[in-house]
């Protein structure tokens, strides 16, 4: 049985310079590609792009959470076009930043970055394809969600009730979203998460296509690099989930703008419908987050542990097993909500089975690792970051899935510390290994190790400063979501605010890292990182030629062991 | 005032003990059944003017501690067994967890870097291995999911028939108590003003300008006064938008959702002041609508009730501690109307 996924041999694989590439002119190349790399590239820019944004955000939080008291946000509000701000429109405007923050980084970073950015690069690229199924339909998914960014900014200089800007928090709970916000503002915000809700719809389609019907002759599924899987499977819970919140998110604007009653107790509805909806489309959208994660994660460590994943299959199924439980635990959020005590025991034990295939995809890392040759470039240590401090999100999730327990740490910021644990230092450190990963394929120039191991280290210990202490806040009470707090929170939100500013040095490391690559990196061979690296795209030249697998490469039947 | 003075001092000496273990915990609360029926013609001839002056919390009990890194004391029995789940057996668990996998890497980065293991091995399956990775996260999780669900099952019980009601109502962005076993009156609780700070709540005078404040953030004009030790059937809802009432050293966090009412027993075990704030976002002043639940022996209580216009006395004599006692029900009946009991009993 063929149950690993390394050593493709790529038989007839023709690479090299092209001499004809075609490339179209600037505008027909850029704004009007149907090119997998080339809007691969675009969705990583927009992510960077995004993440600036989104990571100022979390800065003017963290700086006003520095001491108890409102400090800046007068200022920000006038940022945001506020004249001579009262004290609600005011704190409105750090509830207009904790929504942007969240729906940025959710929708316009980790987002693009993993599933458009690298997925459109690396997908077609490992399975043998010439580029994705619906090229122009790509196209289409990439502008959208470009236009979704627009909309969600321009929502911060329109009225959303008490101020400027959509201030619901990410998940637009009904009906502070609707009878609570009146305005535009939040209009704007929901026509955001349409137009990125229909891209990545779009997307999900696409990648389905090109996987199931583009792999190159030879290669089963069983065969599929694991990064391919975790972008198939991230692409079926993109499918199923979005509608659900496109669904939610139309009948909020209904609620406002029609006269309907779906959320409105008053007319017949109920709110908490609306959050059944958002967390069944919410829950999985955390793995659509980090599963990609964990195929670059694979297919780094296998790589630069010289050995193939250990557990191939079970890290498939694992994936696979992740995708289907994660759409049975919703309402693990809503524990508060006044669940019946029949719904709390079920989502408790079903969100504690989620536990068991990730700890086999942690002990399967683990695994490949042991009696491997493990060199330590940067990709690797990002990913051993990751595995780390993806244990440490993924075991307080674990405390969190007891729904008794939940009733003190719901919405407090024990729950934040979590989830920044698995997205901001699980999502983003995988997004970084990949980054140092591909990078010199993508661009053909060399970043410099030095540099990427400095931006680890910094990192590191900057997100570990900001996030670790917010387990004690939690622990100790202190809600989500506040712009101040009584003075027994000041200790720990300090140290918060110091490892903000530590995390953001490391940024600046990355990109003088990325200014050097380009001014001075060494050319990028095809195979920089040696034997370890077998899947199709270290076949190609780095850069790639404009279009690849002119000829289809063939995967042979390898020995396995 | 007399009663403003045995509470304080009635304070610190729980402050003293408050972090004494739950075994002394359960023999306070009995004792103060057991003194309920002697001490309550006193009390009710005291009580029927109705006097209150609010208690002063203890330092570091029902609020959070600076630089604190655990849970907060807990003052119930759900909390005590939660804080038990929590620190006895989830925090060694997890902690272990991410140990071993530490461990595990430090052994990769030291015996199989590049120099000390120059030849990799090819082995990538071995069955036993996986089979046992994935089979001992089950038996763990079944050995936390055992605990856990029973404490959801205690968390769910129903208050008993004839336990005093108490109305909990969400505002943007302040609480109202309603209490319709006491004569249906209603207690509206806002933030104190921060000194220094711009006005929260206009006509609300500033935290720390009357000796039984607690600290900025937390403390209220009018706390929910609770009596201490009986179960109290908590009815949650909201008037505009959602919020949630959460109380963290008594373990209590639930949703007031407009349009619903969700209900859930509180039983404070001892008398004290206990923090806690709104827990779902609900606007602009959404970090300024905090809640203090003051819980007092059931004499104080009463005549914490009787200061409000229209206040009557719950019976409470379908309690089964009052029930027991004879006197307690005699004593009640002359005070309580039957309204009040008549309303008891249609809920």
């Amino acid at each position: 049985m063929a149950t690993t996924a390394d050593h493709f041999q790529a038989h007839s694989e023709e690479h090299g310079h092209h001499d004809h590439e075609h490339k179209p002119a600037f505008f027909a190349r850029w704004f009007m590609s149907t090119n997998h790399k080339d809007i691969g590239t675009m969705y990583l820019i927009f992510a960077i792009i995004a993440g600036i944004v989104g990571g100022a955000f979390s800065g003017m939080m963290r700086v006003e959470l520095a001491h108890p008291g409102i400090q800046y946000l007068d200022t920000f509000a006038r940022w945001f076009g506020a004249v001579n701000p009262d004290f609600n429109t005011t704190l409105h405007t750090w509830n207009v930043l904790i929504t942007a923050h969240g729906l940025i980084m959710v929708f316009f970073m980790v987002m693009p970055a993993m599933i458009g950015g690298f997925g459109n690069w690396f997908v077609p690229l490992m399975i043998g394809a010439p580029d994705m199924a619906f090229p122009r339909m790509n196209n289409i998914s990439f502008w959208m969600t470009v236009a979704g960014f627009f909309s969600l900014l321009c929502s911060a200089f329109v009225p959303g009730g008490t101020g400027n800007g959509a201030g619901t928090g990410w998940t637009v709970y009904a009906p502070l979203s609707t009878s609570g916000s009146p305005g535009p503002a939040v209009d704007f915000g929901i026509f955001a998460l349409h137009l990125a809700g229909a891209g990545s719809i779009m997307g999900a389609i696409n990648f389905i296509t090109t996987i199931l019907n583009m792999r190159a002759p030879g290669m089963t599924l069983h065969k599929m690099p694991l990064f391919v899987w975790s972008m198939l499977v991230t692409a079926f819970l993109l499918l199923l989930s979005l509608p659900v919140l496109a669904a939610a998110v139309t009948m909020l604007l209904t609620d406002r703008n029609f006269g309907t009653t779906f959320f409105d107790a008053s007319g017949g509805g109920d709110p908490i419908l609306y959050q059944h909806l958002f967390w069944f489309f919410g829950h999985p959208e955390v793995y659509i987050m980090i599963l990609p994660g964990f195929g670059m994660i694979s297919q780094i460590v296998s790589t630069f542990s010289k050995k193939p994943v250990f557990g191939y299959l079970g890290m498939a199924y694992a994936m696979v097993a992740i995708g289907v439980v994660g759409f049975i635990v919703w309402a693990h959020h809503m524990y508060a909500t006044g669940l019946s005590v029949n719904t709390k025991m079920y989502f408790t034990a079903a969100t504690m089975v989620i536990a068991v295939p990730t700890g086999i995809k942690i002990f399967s890392w683990v695994a490949t690792m042991w009696g491997g040759s493990v060199e330590f470039k940067s990709p690797m240590v990002w990913a051993l970051g990751f595995i780390f401090l993806f244990t440490v999100g993924g075991v307080t999730g674990v405390v969190l899935a007891n729904g008794g327990v939940d009733d003190v740490m719901h919405d407090t910021y024990y729950v934040v510390a979590h989830f920044h644990y698995v997205l901001s230092l699980g999502a983003v450190t995988a997004l970084f290994a990949g980054f140092y990963y591909w990078f010199p394929k993508m661009s053909g120039k060399m970043h410099s190790e030095f540099l990427a191991h400095v931006h680890f280290v910094i990192f590191f210990i900057g997100v570990n400063m900001i996030f670790f202490p917010m387990h004690f806040l939690g622990l100790q009470g202190m809600p989500r979501r506040y712009p101040d707090y009584a003075e027994a929170y000041e200790y720990w939100n300090h140290i918060a605010t110091i490892g903000y500013m530590v995390m953001a040095t490391s940024l600046v490391v990355w990109f003088i890292n990325i200014i050097y690559a380009y001014a001075a990196g060494k050319k990028a061979e095809d195979n920089y990182w040696g034997e370890g690296a077998t899947t199709l795209e270290w076949t190609l030249s780095s850069p790639p030629p404009f279009h690849q697998f002119e000829t289809l490469p063939v995967i042979g039947e390898t020995a396995h062991h | 005032m007399t009663f403003g003075k045995i509470s304080h001092g009635l304070g610190q000496t729980i402050g003293a003990f408050g972090l004494s273990a739950a075994a002394a915990l359960t023999a306070v609360v009995p004792a103060f059944a057991q003194e309920a029926p002697a001490s309550t013609p006193v009390a009710a001839a005291t009580a029927a003017a109705g006097s209150y002056t609010p208690m002063k919390p203890v330092e570091g009990i029902g609020m959070p501690i600076d630089g604190a890194y655990g849970l907060q004391t807990q003052f119930s029995k759900t909390g005590e067994y939660g804080e038990w789940i929590h620190n006895i057996i989830l925090m060694p668990i997890i902690t272990a967890i991410c140990v071993l996998v530490l461990i595990l890497l430090v052994i990769i980065a030291v015996r199989f870097n590049r120099r000390a293991n120059p030849v990799a091995s090819k082995t990538s399956h071995n069955t036993i291995l996986e089979v046992v990775w994935t089979l001992v996260p089950v038996l763990i999780l079944i050995g936390i999911a055992v605990p856990s669900i029973d404490l959801i099952a205690k968390q769910y019980k129903p208050a008993p028939e004839g336990a005093l009601t108490i109305k909990v109502t969400g505002n943007q962005w302040f609480w109202t108590y309603g209490y319709p076993d006491n004569g249906d009156f209603e207690v509206i609780s806002n933030m104190l003003n921060v000194p220094g700070a711009p006005t929260i709540n206009n006509g609300v005078r500033e935290v720390g300008s009357k000796p039984w404040d607690g600290p900025s953030h937390l403390e209220v004009d009018n706390r929910m006064v609770v009596p201490v030790g009986e179960p109290i059937r908590l009815q949650i809802t909201a008037a505009d938008v959602i919020h949630s009432f959460a109380v963290p050293s008594l373990w209590f966090k639930l949703d007031a959702v407009p349009g619903r009412i969700n209900e859930k027993v509180l039983v404070v075990e001892k008398p004290g002041v206990y923090y806690g704030q709104c827990s779902e976002l609900c606007g602009a002043k959404h970090g300024y609508m905090p809640i203090a639940v003051e819980a007092l022996p059931r004499d104080k209580y009463n005549a914490w009730v009787l200061t409000h216009a229209g206040a009557q006395i719950d019976t409470g004599k379908k309690k089964p501690a009052a029930a027991a006692a004879v006197p307690a029900p005699a004593a009640d009946a002359s005070e309580a109307a039957p309204a009040a009991d008549a309303t008891a009993e249609a809920e």
